[in-house]
């Protein structure tokens, strides 16, 4: 029995750890701040997620376990609402791109955060 | 090398990549969102060192409160760092300033690296002495017990810094309102979390209270939660702060201070020394000076969090 709790217990957190990996990623690999908020918090949802729920196998007690899930829920609920306040901030500060408007994509004519803007100071004059 | 020495290799290093970075970064928001990140990793390096208390004052101090007051003062930087960063210093002052950082780098490491081995220590008396309070958690003991008087006077420099901030409001707002008014959507997903994470975070810090005699916590650390809820729901909008002349926020304010005073003044009486509690009663005087304190922490962390007053009463 603890053996197959054990297989449970490594999968379910190689998974996690495998969508905090994917969610890092794509955090410094997409173009946007909405494709970046959507990586970041499949990992922190899906990744944590799976991570806890490896750990409940191991918890000590039931007390213990619900502590771990409680961690879970906090943590869904405040991804889920420092994302959506994330993303209005990055709606409201991008003019050509409105709520409920069909976004066309050009990523070439956008300028990106982790390039232009930072390099223009990193120069020394003003941009 | 196992695969927790492994671990703690590269948190060292990431900590001390960021700490780097921290001080390299040009842009102050980004140089803000450093110390934060770094902040709450040194808290999983303390954790690994066992100090399980000092990761959580850590993560609420360096990566929580820290990090909202420096994001304020880099908000407010904003308009004047360009220019500022524009200007260069002459090179006779950096030099000074490098010798100075050299010199005090070159003191710390001598320091650390002079220390006797094994390092003097005060552990074994403090585990000694831990059954004349009755608390299992012997950092609770040290903090309230046998070092009470520091602890004592850390809440009334908390209480300064408060009147420090004060003291910066323009004359006609004196006595008034705290920074400015918040306003969000009351039906939007801000106003949503204020309401249902408070009744959570409130059972959650009178728990880290509660706890504290037998396990890591105390009262710093659950006021400082219960500082966070409170300024979740004034960001959102549902409460206003309070104006800072009113009666019953000064008494909050000093609650915690006067009850520790009171209790230390009895011990001079009863048990024979400034803050000594009689044999016996050790616990629940402790109990209620953490209650008091608890009080008195959240109510001055989230005025220090809401800033100087910049509104009249009726604002």
């Amino acid at each position: 029995m603890s053996f197959v709790l054990d297989i449970a217990t490594i999968t379910a957190v190689a998974a996690g750890a495998f969508f905090f990996l994917a969610g890092t990623v794509g955090l410094l690999r997409f173009p946007d701040t909405l494709t970046r908020l959507h990586a970041l918090t499949k990992a922190d949802n899906l990744g944590l997620g799976l991570v806890v729920l490896g750990l409940l196998p191991l918890a000590g007690s039931v007390r213990e376990g619900l502590k771990l899930i409680c961690i879970w829920l906090l943590v869904l609920l405040a991804g889920a609402t420092v994302s959506q306040l994330i993303a209005r901030a990055a709606l409201a500060s991008e003019p050509h791109r409105r709520r409920g408007d069909h976004v066309v994509r050009a990523p070439e004519a956008r300028p990106q955060w982790g390039s232009s803007a930072f390099a223009a100071r990193d120069d020394g004059g003003p941009p | 090398m196992t695969i927790a020495s492994a671990l703690e290799v590269v948190l060292a290093a990431v900590v001390l990549g960021l700490a780097v970075w921290t001080i390299a970064a040009r842009d102050t928001f980004s140089a803000v969102a450093g110390f934060v990140a770094y902040g709450l990793l040194l808290a999983l390096v303390w954790v690994r060192l066992d100090a399980v208390d000092v990761a959580l004052t850590e993560a609420a101090i360096s990566g929580g409160l820290g990090g909202v007051l420096l994001l304020g003062a880099a908000a407010r930087l904003r308009t004047s760092e360009t220019p500022t960063s524009a200007e260069r210093p002459g090179g006779m002052l950096r030099l000074e300033a490098a010798l100075l950082s050299a010199a005090v780098a070159a003191a710390l490491a001598a320091a650390v690296l002079f220390l006797p081995d094994p390092a003097p220590t005060l552990a074994p008396a403090a585990a000694e002495g831990a059954a004349a309070t009755g608390l299992g958690n012997p950092v609770t003991n040290v903090l309230m017990a046998f070092r009470a008087m520091d602890t004592l006077l850390e809440k009334i420099v908390l209480l300064l810094a408060l009147v420090g901030v004060w003291s910066l409001a323009p004359d006609p707002f004196w006595g008034g309102r705290p920074g400015m008014r918040h306003y969000a959507d009351p039906q939007g997903v801000l106003a949503f979390l204020a309401r249902l994470l408070p009744p959570v975070g409130i059972v959650v810090g009178i728990y880290l209270l509660w706890v504290s005699a037998d396990h890591p916590g105390g009262a710093f650390q659950g006021g400082t939660i219960l500082a966070a809820m409170w300024l979740l729901v004034m960001m959102a909008g549902l409460e206003d702060a309070p104006p800072v002349s009113r009666r019953w926020l000064r008494l909050l304010l000093t609650v915690g201070p006067v009850v520790f005073l009171i209790v230390g003044l009895g011990g001079l009486w009863l048990a024979g020394a400034f803050l000594a509690y009689p044999p016996g009663y050790a616990k629940p005087l402790i109990v209620a000076i953490e209650l008091a304190m608890i009080l008195t922490i959240a109510v001055t962390l989230g005025l220090l969090m809401a800033g100087a007053p910049e509104r009249s009463v009726e604002q």
